[in-house]
């Protein structure tokens, strides 16, 4: 397997709204090759938003992010395919099989990455590939989630409470693609409790610190204040 | 044209596999075709008169029933926005998954349309129109449907909504299309009209796709 | 285009709409007033149609209206869609409910004026159908709109929805009208046959202004509601927050 080069994933004040609440505001991070960003912060602080920002599925309202200094925003698709999100649903057909649902994302991503069958023996659910989803339990389901983060090939993994469900057996797997991933030189932002062998470049994102505060408030909210 | 594909045929053998989904909406047509003959009286005057027109509203009926499954259950499980992400263009997949509704739904309400023409005693002449008039006009159903059924994701009552938003988009093809019949009936030529829904199928070709990617967008974000 | 994004700050919107407020209600009061008096008093009966004419300056300017708040709304989503303008989305939620009124109303003193003229409360006319295709297409708006518990999402569903019917528009008004000559010979009564005498086109114009106002009057009346509404949902999740 070849590596993924030398890149950088930044951004620079970047501004979440959701459903009309600033949820963060000013916001900077910064990610390298093989490096990992964990998000920190209670229920409510925007963990999962700006996962879904940094994924391209939100615009931020403000402020920028960029690849390798090239703006994301001019160019959705590249950035698209150069992500794996691994959001809160595990997108698990009842009516199709693990190895179908895995083939399927396989083909959907141009089918560059490890054969569909390694990638559910790296996850332990090899002897349930041909089951229909929805004989599969939450936890497997969960498995087999990830297992789409092997089939097909980008260097930025996007994972959103990955381990939810999972057994230990399970969260082993997933540090061991974690690592492996590393190694190549893939990056991950994860909003997790999942141990990192640490090393500087594990960084931590406390997402409280971008709260707005009462200020932000104001400003926020001038947009239909006064004169009404 | 890969992704084009898996799409297609994911959603053919999730329809095959659910049956239920697409021959319900099948057994709908039938049903309102059955229906009118019984409301309006079984002279066979009567039904030729306005069998073009029946198999029409029974089809554009029909169609709406099976529209709100066409995004939803993707929406529900977290599918559609692993296709956001994908690094095929939205419009692409949004095409192959129309491509799958017409072939679900509209095909075999069009392969079935000739009987209910039979039961309602339309002329012989007019199958051939039928037919032509159905398969230029339902792709257009699907394609429209699919911005309907887009629009309509995580709204309360879905399905009674998208039928209220896409059924007034629709009364052009239901015009052409029972025009077209009738003038086959009396010894016209429906060329024109046939011209104009080809038209229609033109134009929502590569339009709808986009305001139909358009709304997915921000139903995920 | 500057002058568009200048307007299009919520507050200094609602500073400008404030001042105009009555300036539109007195001025509208007034067109409305003298548009009345020349419609039903100083104006000739039709040689044809007798007194039933004079529905005509309230069916008339209310068909207008109809399609041009549609149209006005249409340009509000786009703006909307484009430049992510709140106020143009609060302009077009705002002006739904009016251009719907005034569709109703379009078609009822269509049907107020059917009944004696053909003797019939509604005919299949290529107007009316178009008009009350229209009446349709207004309801799916505010149904869709007010469709979802996250407000945003259907501020958005609707701008789209809202443009894919601008498109459509002509469309099924193209359909509507072959539809018609071919099911019905000449229609019965048509508003562009002979040119209007200026007795009644002076009336008419007057009420079409009159009602143009009574629908800024109503549009600001509703929006400055509606900016104060999203004003309070703002504090409140600010405090929950």
């Amino acid at each position: 397997m070849h590596d993924f080069g030398d890149h950088r994933f930044e951004g620079k004040a970047v501004r979440c709204r959701r459903g009309g609440r600033l949820v963060f505001d000013r916001l900077d991070f910064e990610l390298a090759s093989g490096g990992v960003l964990i998000l920190r912060g209670p229920n409510g602080s925007g963990k999962s938003s700006l996962l879904r920002v940094m994924a391209s599925l939100v615009r931020p309202e403000a402020g920028n992010m960029l690849w390798d200094g090239a703006p994301v925003r001019d160019d959705p698709a590249a950035h698209a395919a150069r992500l794996h999100y691994v959001g809160h649903s595990d997108a698990a057909k009842p009516a199709m099989t693990a190895e179908e649902l895995l083939t399927f994302w396989r083909g959907m991503r141009g089918g560059t990455g490890c054969p569909v069958g390694e990638a559910l023996e790296r996850f332990g659910i090899a002897h349930r590939a041909d089951f229909p989803a929805r004989y599969l339990s939450s936890g497997q389901k969960r498995r087999l989630a990830l297992a789409r983060l092997l089939v097909s090939e980008a260097p930025l993994w996007i994972l959103d409470e990955p381990t939810v469900g999972l057994d230990a057996d399970g969260v082993g797997s997933l540090e061991q693609a974690i690592a492996a991933h590393r190694a190549r030189g893939g990056m991950i932002v994860a909003a997790t409790h999942i141990r990192f062998e640490t090393g500087d470049a594990v960084a931590e994102l406390d997402l409280s610190a971008f709260a707005p505060g009462p200020a932000d408030l104001d400003a926020a909210g001038d947009l239909f204040a006064a004169a009404v | 044209m890969n992704a084009f594909l898996a799409i297609v045929r994911r959603d053919l053998s999730l329809a095959l596999r659910q049956g239920s989904d697409a021959t319900m909406a099948l057994m709908f047509f039938v049903i309102v075709v059955t229906l009118f003959p019984l409301g309006v009286g079984p002279e066979p005057g009567v039904l030729e008169r306005i069998s073009a027109g029946i198999v029409w509203v029974a089809a554009l009926l029909a169609a709406m029933l099976s529209l709100d499954r066409m995004f939803q259950s993707d929406y529900d499980d977290g599918t559609l926005e692993l296709m956001l992400l994908a690094p095929a263009p939205l419009e692409l997949l949004v095409l192959g998954k129309c491509l799958a509704h017409w072939l679900t739904t509209g095909l075999p309400m069009l392969l079935i349309a000739p009987l209910l023409g039979l039961f309602m005693n339309m002329q012989a002449d007019a199958f051939p129109v039928l037919l032509a008039t159905m398969a230029l006009g339902t792709p257009v159903l699907s394609l429209l449907g699919g911005i309907g059924a887009a629009l309509v994701l995580g709204a309360r009552r879905a399905g009674a909504l998208v039928a209220l938003l896409v059924l007034p988009l629709t009364i052009p093809l239901l015009i052409f299309g029972v025009s077209a019949i009738e003038a086959a009936v009396t010894g016209q030529s429906s060329k024109a009209q046939l011209l104009i829904i080809g038209a229609m199928l033109l134009a929502t070709l590569p339009l709808a796709p986009w305001a139909t990617a358009a709304a997915l967008r921000q139903a995920v974000s | 285009m500057n002058w568009f994004h200048w307007f299009a700050n919520p507050a200094r919107f609602m500073r400008l709409a404030a001042r105009l407020q009555p300036w539109i209600m007195v001025l509208g009061l007034a067109t409305g007033a003298a548009g009345l008096y020349y419609g039903l008093f100083d104006s000739p009966p039709d040689y044809q149609q007798g007194e039933t004419v004079r529905i005509m300056y309230v069916h008339v300017p209310s068909a207008w209206m109809a399609m041009f708040v549609y149209t006005m709304m249409a340009v509000a989503a786009a703006s909307f869609l484009i430049w992510k303008h709140p106020l143009a989305d609060v302009a077009a939620q705002a002006a739904a409910p009016i251009g719907a009124g005034f569709t109703l109303m379009a078609l009822v003193t269509g049907s107020l004026w059917g009944q004696p003229m053909w003797g019939t409360w509604w005919v299949w006319d290529a107007r009316l159908t178009s008009v009350l295709i229209l009446f349709f297409l207004y309801l799916g708006y505010i149904a869709l709109v007010n469709a979802f518990d996250d407000p945003e999402r259907g501020s958005k569903a609707g701008a789209i929805l809202l443009l894919v019917g601008a498109v459509n528009i002509p469309i099924i008004k193209f359909s509507v009208d072959w539809w018609n000559t071919l099911h019905q010979p000449a229609s019965v009564a048509r508003m562009d046959g002979p040119a209007i005498d200026p007795s009644m086109l002076l009336p008419l114009m007057l009420m079409a202004a009159a009602f143009k106002l009574y629908f800024l009057y109503l549009l600001i009346v509703r929006m400055r509601g509606e900016l104060t509404a999203r004003r309070i949902r703002l504090l409140r999740l600010s405090d929950a927050a």
